[in-house]
């Protein structure tokens, strides 16, 4: 089994993880910038993760052989103080030039505030300007439906962004549909307690078919499982389903999307 | 929904093989949950907001419709129309919506 974990946060994984990977057949990840669990005091914080991103981790995955790509963004969890927000956007001109840079992400929002809105709104203005492809957080439990619509909303309203550059992650049973129906790609995320577990993402692809849906594991500092997306690809397989399609699942599809940007190459 | 009948590859009878165990247990699980609930030390309050949503999408479970997940999270979301201007306290969510559930 080949696969692409197309989110997740490696720079809060040990290397052991990277080895996992490697041996249940990953060969390439993409890490959006994210929330630390703590919010960080100055835009020099940012400057440093950035690089760590972008310099670092891409030679701490290829030594198992897997590709590290990543995505520039300030997360809406740090993002409800708009002056700070700003700071640290100046950064990105820098660091959309990098070679492993795939777009903007990843952004959305959290609690839905008027200030989220106004830095998603902001960043997204960015991805248009300079040509980015971008990777959306939807929010968490009782916020992300409404969230969800909020962030489609303004992606729309932007009028500058084509649909079908954007991923619209963390997408569960009530939001995927429309998602889908509004033009966008949509990520299933296997994470406990909180998002799908690897046996709802597989009811999901089989109920949207497998077109312009990827899977991930956004696994992270929390308790999370880096291997959570073979998990699913054995998932459908146990229920019979053909090598290619778990191929198309789990490699294929976050290889269609992610090569819209040309620097992405495995 | 016409993809899931043909994409489902399973029949009934293997779905229920392969899945009834583990959703039998997770099952006697919201009974124990609900059970310790009410052996709390205040007789166990129903009047939190989680568990009157948790209630409501607990009926779900038993009744004829189809869709279940998706509208046991709708159950849990938020159809508020207004946007506070900030939340810096509160980074978190609590799994329900505090106002009352559609």
């Amino acid at each position: 089994m080949r696969y692409i974990d197309p989110h997740i946060h490696p720079s809060s994984r040990t290397t052991d993880d990277y080895q996992q990977m490697a041996l249940t057949g990953c060969v390439a990840v993409t890490e959006p910038s994210f929330w630390a669990a703590y919010d960080r005091q100055s835009a020099s914080g940012f400057y440093d993760y950035y690089r760590q991103l972008t310099e670092y981790e891409p030679r701490r995955a290829a030594q198992y052989g897997i590709k590290h790509f990543t995505w520039i963004c300030i997360n809406p969890k740090e993002a409800d103080d708009p002056q700070f927000a700003r700071e640290v956007m100046k950064l990105f001109p820098e660091f959309l030039k990098r070679p492993s840079v795939l777009g903007i992400g990843e952004i959305g929002l959290n609690k839905n505030t008027k200030n989220e809105l106004i830095i998603l709104e902001e960043q997204i203005e960015l991805a248009a300007e300079y040509n980015q492809m971008i990777l959306v957080h939807t929010p968490h439990l009782e916020d992300k439906l409404k969230g969800t619509r909020l962030i489609m909303d303004a992606l729309e309203n932007n009028g500058k962004i084509d649909p079908e550059r954007v991923m619209v992650d963390h997408a569960e049973e009530h939001t995927v549909g429309e998602i889908l129906d509004r033009g966008f790609w949509a990520g299933l995320t296997i994470y406990p307690n909180t998002k799908c577990t690897p046996q709802r993402a597989a009811d999901i692809v089989e109920m949207y078919a497998t077109e312009n849906i990827w899977i991930n594991s956004a696994a992270d500092w929390g308790p999370s499982d880096p291997l959570s997306v073979p998990k699913c690809g054995y998932e459908l397989l146990r229920r019979g389903h053909s090598e290619d399609f778990v191929n198309k699942a789990i490699f294929e599809n976050p290889k269609a999307f992610l090569s819209q940007n040309e620097r992405f190459s495995i | 929904m016409s993809e899931l009948q043909l994409k489902n590859s399973l029949g009934s009878t293997e779905v229920v093989d392969l899945y009834f165990l583990e959703h039998r247990a997770k099952l006697i699980d919201i009974g124990a949950f609900l059970d310790r609930l009410q052996r709390a030390s205040d007789n166990g309050s129903t009047e939190d907001f989680r568990i009157k949503a948790f209630n409501k999408a607990a009926g779900i479970i038993t009744d004829q419709n189809p869709d279940k997940a998706r509208r046991m999270l709708e159950v849990f979301s938020d159809f508020s129309s207004t946007l506070p201007d900030s939340a810096p306290q509160s980074k978190g969510a609590s799994g329900a919506a505090k106002e009352e559930v559609k």
